[in-house]
Parts: C-alpha cells; sequence; structure tokens
C-alpha cells in the first residue's frame, strides 16, 4: 500500500486519497487507543485489586514488561503509516525519546529542582538564600558526618583496593581451581544486601555484659584472651571502623575481580625479563605490576568513592547513625523523611552532587577523547 | 637445593594466607547460616560456634524458616506469636521484592536498548548532545532525585505503588544501561547492518530480529547487574514503598525486623538468610556474566 501510494502521488484525487489514508488514520488512532484502554484497565485492576497477592503480582510483572514493550511496538506502527521521509525523521524518536524522557525526568529536571529547592525552606514556600548550606556546614550532625564520610572514604578504598590486590596477586600464583574458589568465596559477599550484611555481622559486634556468654564472635575472641567484652558499635570514635569494616568486606570482592582481570593483561614476557635482570618477586611487584595496571586501580578506587560517598544501608540498619557514626546520605534521609525539611535535605544532597563533579568531568573528557568515532 | 625450599616456602605461604583470608570472609556468613537452624533460646544463650563443640545437643531444625515463611506447625516456637500473622510473614514481602525486581530490570534493558541502537546506528541532529548528557548523568548520586520525584508521585498517586518504584529503579539505572548497551551494540560488525538494510528491513526489524539477538551477552550482564541492585537495595524502596506496608520488600522488612529484634534473633538470622538465596543463586550461575558487567562499567550514580 504504501508502495503504490508514493507512486500514485501526483495524479490522486483527493477523495482516493482520503480512501488511502483513512486506513492509516484508522491505524494511528486505534491501535493506540486499544492498547492505552487495555493498559488502563489493567492498571484500575492491579490499583483495586482484591485478588491473591501473587496473583496480583504476576499480573503486574505482565502488564509492566509487556506494556512497555507495546508501547514500543504500537509507536512504530503509528510511524510506519507516515512518508518516508517522515519516517526516517520520527524512528529516532521511537528508540531514542523513551530514555531520554525518563532521563531527563528522573534525573536532569530534579537535579535542577533540587538545587532550587535547597534555597528555600522546609516547606518550598520562604527564600531563605544560602540558609540550608551555612546548615550544612555549620551543624553538628553534618560536621559529624563530614568528618565520617572522609574516614569512611578513606578506609573503605584504601582497605578495598589494598586486600583487593593482595588476595588477587597471590590468588594469580595458585592452582586455577584454587584459585577460583578462593575468589569465589571472598566475592560472595557482593551479592548479599547491605541489610542482609547487618544481620551477619550484628553476630560478630553482638556485646553481652561481662560474666554473662558472649554470643558476639569478636566479644567471645576477646574474652577468650583474658579481655574485657566491648559494646563495639557504642565506642565512638572507634565504632565508624566496625561499621567501615563491613562495607570493606562487601567491596574487596569487588576490587578483586576487576584488579585480577588486569593482572592476567600484564605480559608475562614483561615479568620474565624483569626477572632475569634480576628483580625480586617485590620489586617486580611495585616496579613492574603496579605500573601496568594503574589505570584500573584508578577506576577501581574511584568506583568505590562514588560508593561510599553514597553509603546508607549500613549506618541505617546498624545504629541508624546514631553514636557518633551518621554520614552524609543518612543525615540527608534523616532531614527528608524524618524533620520533613525539603530546603536541608536538597541542600545536602547538592552537596553529594558537587563532590561528584570531578568524576563526572573526567568522565566526560575520557568520551570526548573516543568521540572521532561517534 | 636452597632455592628449591624457599619457592616450596613461598608457595606454602601464598597458599596460607589465602586458606586463612578465605576463612576470615566467610566465617560471618557460617554464624549467620549455623544460627539460623538453632533454637531462640539456643541462639540467645550462646555462641553459635558451640554447635561444634557439642554436636550431640546442637538441636538444629528448619523452624525458624518455617515460622518466617508462615507455614509453620504447631511445634514450632514463635508460631503462636507469629503463625498467622502479617507481620512476620516474609512470604508476602518476597513477592513483594520479585513484583519490584523483575520489570525494573527488564524495562530499563528494554528501553536502553532501543536508545543504545538509536544512538549507535540512526543519524539525527542532537544525537552527540544528547549522549553527552548519558554520559554525564552516570554518577549522578540519585540523592538528588528523590524529593522531586516523590513530590511529583505524591501529586501522581504512584508513591506506595509498584508502577513508581519500577519507573524510579529504570530513571536511576538507565544512564548506565544506556551507556554499557551502547559500547556493545556499536561494536557490532557494520556489514551485518547494511545487508539487512538493503534487503529492505526496517530499524525496527533490524533491531528486533537481529541487534537484540546478538546483544544477549551485554544485556545479561547489564541484567545481573541491575537485578541484584534492586533486589538489594534499600534507600529507593524506602523513599518509594515507604509508607504502604502492603507492598513492603524483603530489605524493608529486614530492616524493621533488625529495629525490633532483640527477642527474636532466631527468625531475623532466617529471614536474613532467604533474602541472600536468590541473589546467591543467580550470582554463582551467571558470575561470569556479572563480572564481565562489572568490568565494562564501573560508575554508577
Amino acid at each position: 500500500m504504501s508502495k503504490a501510494y508514493t507512486r500514485d502521488k501526483q495524479s490522486v484525487s483527493p477523495l482516493e486519497w482520503l480512501a488511502t489514508n483513512l486506513g492509516r488514520l484508522l491505524v494511528s488512532l486505534f491501535v493506540p487507543g486499544i492498547t492505552f484502554v487495555v493498559l488502563w484497565r489493567v492498571f484500575i485492576f492491579l490499583r483495586d485489586g482484591q485478588a491473591p497477592q501473587w496473583i496480583t503480582a504476576i499480573v503486574a510483572i505482565i502488564w509492566g514488561v509487556g506494556g512497555a514493550l507495546a508501547l514500543f511496538f504500537v509507536a512504530n506502527l503509528v510511524v510506519d503509516q507516515f512518508s518516508d521521509q517522515w519516517k526516517k525523521r520520527l524512528h529516532p524518536f521511537i528508540f531514542v525519546g523513551p530514555a531520554i524522557v525518563i532521563l531527563t525526568w528522573y534525573l536532569l529536571v530534579p537535579t535542577l529542582r533540587s538545587v532550587y529547592a535547597s534555597f528555600f525552606d522546609a516547606d518550598g514556600e520562604v527564600f531563605v538564600g544560602f540558609e540550608n548550606y551555612v546548615y550544612a556546614f555549620t551543624s553538628p550532625a553534618m560536621l559529624e558526618s563530614f568528618r565520617n564520610n572522609l574516614i569512611w572514604l578513606v578506609f573503605v578504598t584504601g582497605l578495598s583496593v589494598g586486600f583487593g590486590l593482595l588476595i588477587a596477586t597471590l590468588a594469580d600464583r595458585t592452582k586455577p581451581a584454587f584459585e577460583t574458589v578462593i575468589k569465589a568465596l571472598i566475592f560472595m559477599p557482593m551479592a548479599i544486601s547491605m541489610v542482609g550484611a547487618s544481620v551477619i555481622w550484628k553476630f560478630v559486634y553482638e556485646f553481652r555484659p561481662p560474666g554473662a556468654q558472649q554470643i558476639g564472635l569478636l566479644n567471645a575472641i576477646v574474652t577468650g584472651l583474658g579481655g574485657d567484652p566491648q559494646a563495639w558499635l557504642l565506642m565512638q570514635p572507634w565504632n565508624n571502623l566496625f561499621l567501615i569494616a563491613i562495607v570493606v568486606w562487601l567491596q574487596t570482592g569487588y576490587a578483586m575481580v576487576i584488579i585480577s582481570a588486569a593482572l592476567k593483561g600484564v605480559p608475562a614476557a614483561l615479568l620474565e625479563a624483569g626477572r632475569i635482570d634480576g628483580a625480586n618477586e617485590l620489586q617486580i611487584f611495585f616496579k613492574i605490576i603496579i605500573p601496568y595496571i594503574r589505570g584500573t586501580l584508578i577506576t577501581v578506587s574511584t568506583t568505590i568513592i562514588l560508593f561510599t560517598l553514597k553509603i546508607f544501608d549500613v549506618v541505617q540498619s546498624m545504629t541508624g547513625g546514631n553514636f557518633g557514626t551518621q554520614v552524609i546520605a543518612n543525615e540527608q534521609y534523616t532531614q527528608m523523611f524524618r524533620a520533613f525539611h525539603y530546603g536541608r535535605g536538597s541542600a545536602i544532597a547538592v552537596i553529594l552532587l558537587i563532590a561528584v563533579i570531578p568524576v563526572m568531568y573526567y568522565n566526560l573528557r575520557q568520551f570526548a577523547q573516543q568521540t572521532e568515532a561517534f | 637445593m636452597g632455592a628449591k625450599r624457599q619457592n616450596l616456602l613461598g608457595k606454602l605461604f601464598v597458599y596460607g594466607v589465602l586458606i586463612l583470608v578465605a576463612a576470615l570472609w566467610t566465617l560471618p556468613t557460617i554464624g549467620l547460616l549455623v544460627s539460623s537452624f538453632r533454637s531462640g533460646d539456643d541462639v540467645t544463650g550462646s555462641g553459635w560456634w558451640t554447635v561444634f563443640a557439642n554436636p550431640s545437643e546442637a538441636n538444629l531444625s528448619l523452624a525458624n524458616y518455617r515460622v518466617v515463611l508462615g507455614i509453620a506447625g504447631e511445634g514450632d516456637e514463635g508460631a503462636s506469636r507469629f503463625g498467622g500473622e502479617e507481620t512476620l510473614n516474609l512470604t508476602a514481602a518476597i513477592v513483594n521484592s520479585l513484583t519490584v525486581a523483575i520489570p525494573s530490570t527488564l524495562i530499563p534493558i528494554l528501553i536502553a536498548a532501543f536508545a543504545a541502537y538509536g544512538f549507535a546506528w540512526m543519524d539525527f541532529p542532537g544525537r552527540k548532545f544528547l549522549f553527552i548528557i548519558v554520559v554525564a548523568l552516570l554518577v549522578v548520586p540519585l540523592q538528588i532525585a528523590l524529593i522531586p520525584i516523590l513530590r511529583d508521585y505524591i501529586k501522581l498517586d504512584l508513591s506506595g505503588t509498584f508502577l513508581g518504584i519500577w519507573l524510579a529503579h529504570t530513571g536511576f539505572g538507565l544512564s548506565l544501561a544506556v551507556y554499557l548497551l551502547y559500547n556493545y551494540i556499536s561494536t557490532l560488525p557494520r556489514d551485518i547492518l547494511e545487508s539487512a538494510f538493503i534487503d529492505g528491513a526496517s530499524h525496527f526489524t533490524i533491531f528486533t530480529r537481529l541487534i537484540l539477538p546478538l546483544s544477549v551477552p551485554a544485556l545479561a550482564s547489564f541484567a545481573i547487574f541491575q537485578f541484584l541492585w534492586v533486589w538489594n537495595d534499600l534507600l529507593v524502596a524506602l523513599v518509594f514503598l515507604g509508607a504502604t506496608p502492603e507492598v513492603e520488600v524483603l530489605t524493608q522488612r529486614l530492616l524493621g525486623m533488625l529495629g525490633t529484634f532483640g527477642a527474636d534473633w532466631h527468625l531475623l538470622t532466617a529471614g536474613a538468610f532467604v533474602s541472600m538465596i536468590l541473589p546467591l543463586v543467580v550470582f554463582f550461575s551467571l558470575q561470569r556474566y556479572f563480572v564481565r558487567g562489572l568490568m565494562a562499567g564501573s560508575v554508577k550514580g
């Protein structure tokens, strides 16, 4: 139909034109109409649903995924009714459009809105200038958060990358089967939620008064060695380090896996040349291997820094930010959803954003360098 | 001779250190696993390692799991208190977690794959500028979006709905997804596409018939990454599902149990383990894809 239409383009009378295009018009209106009605009906069913939970769940999953698929198909069908020239213009919008719309709604515009809201009071009504930022840089809770986040950044990044490098280097010198098992065991915590990890570590840090049976592993070891049991999570400021240990436990596997892959890429000839020149293993490690995988180490460190900057779950579930363990992301959550101070919550979020700008700049510069092929 | 002995010692040292570290890393999880089979009095009365000291008195059972899954029998401890109550039935939370996690994984993949194809193989004005935005958004912390999006959701009645949290996870995962999939799709050989075009195939056909099947490794990598991320997420769930108990996911329920625990340590252990089973299975069966995904995109906001 579409081909016939283009060929006879010059000669058709208005009536014929209407007849050929009526079909297109119907398709363009009817199919999307039906799709929307069906999606809407199911939405109402889900919203008011009295069905058993698992049925609602299955319907919801099919509706959500199927709906997204259906919208793409329908949009494509509608565009296919246009002339070839318009098709060429409109197709990219179907492919790229949804992603851009969602990114704009969920990240781009919210960034601007948060910056705007950070200059207003708790309810977002009265302009207060830099008051929220003054609060963010002077209130005791925020100063404590800055201090703690700095401790977190240094220790989590240093220890995770350090342990990861150590384990990857050692494992590289063992038999492959052994290496696989060891790496899987150390990588495993990556699959566990931080809330789950918190439950696990409650059994390490649990404190019972002296004389009672210790059920926390750490105190059992301490008392077994003749020491006094400690309430680890209440010991300021050391309790931060005990929380940090949990995240190091989670992140070392990540660092190890990435570094391990980089180590496999170090050319054997290079190491051999070093050995022939009489370098010992330590020298080879520091003079050849480390410089060779420097790029990977930087990437891994950056990723862990970004992750640690926003650390939330562990603090929320272990101490709730009490006992001197507050961090920026948890303080932001507290301001938003406990104190309902949207202005302060936004200002703290903007501070987090400013903290990642160097990384964003680096990413964009990297992209600009590779961009000739784009 | 001396060199050989030194070599052997070095080997012993390497293997010894690795075994020690791996044991240290696994010990906390083993403690939780053992505790989850013990009764409430045992868990609070003695350390989990005492089970290994006198195994005959260990008294392990699956009772805690039956209670947290809401299938407790008469004899199970805590069954009378929690047996019929919704408050501790993790089965509901598991179903909710699945209902949140599956679409929150598939929808961003679908949208991102379309976009990645568009960026890689289509020509349109603003292409480079839009992709620069995607790259810039890679590291934007999602905290920046919580308040504005929650306000939208309250206006649109989306707060506490599955649709709302799917879209939120889609929005927060999308830039990484587009970036990763673009990197993959743009390296597919150009000839395949060109010959398909000559045969008269449309973009849509090429995408669904050719590009999607070819991109399965990249799609799988991101899928595992995103699934684990969503399943383990606490913050987004707290913010966008927080006020609605019927849609609570596992991490929220566990957090609630952590807050009120004390008396119910034994149930908490079983609950925590229940929450880990699925990610661990996904993780160990698809580890290779997961690692590949981690390496391809190591920055996420």
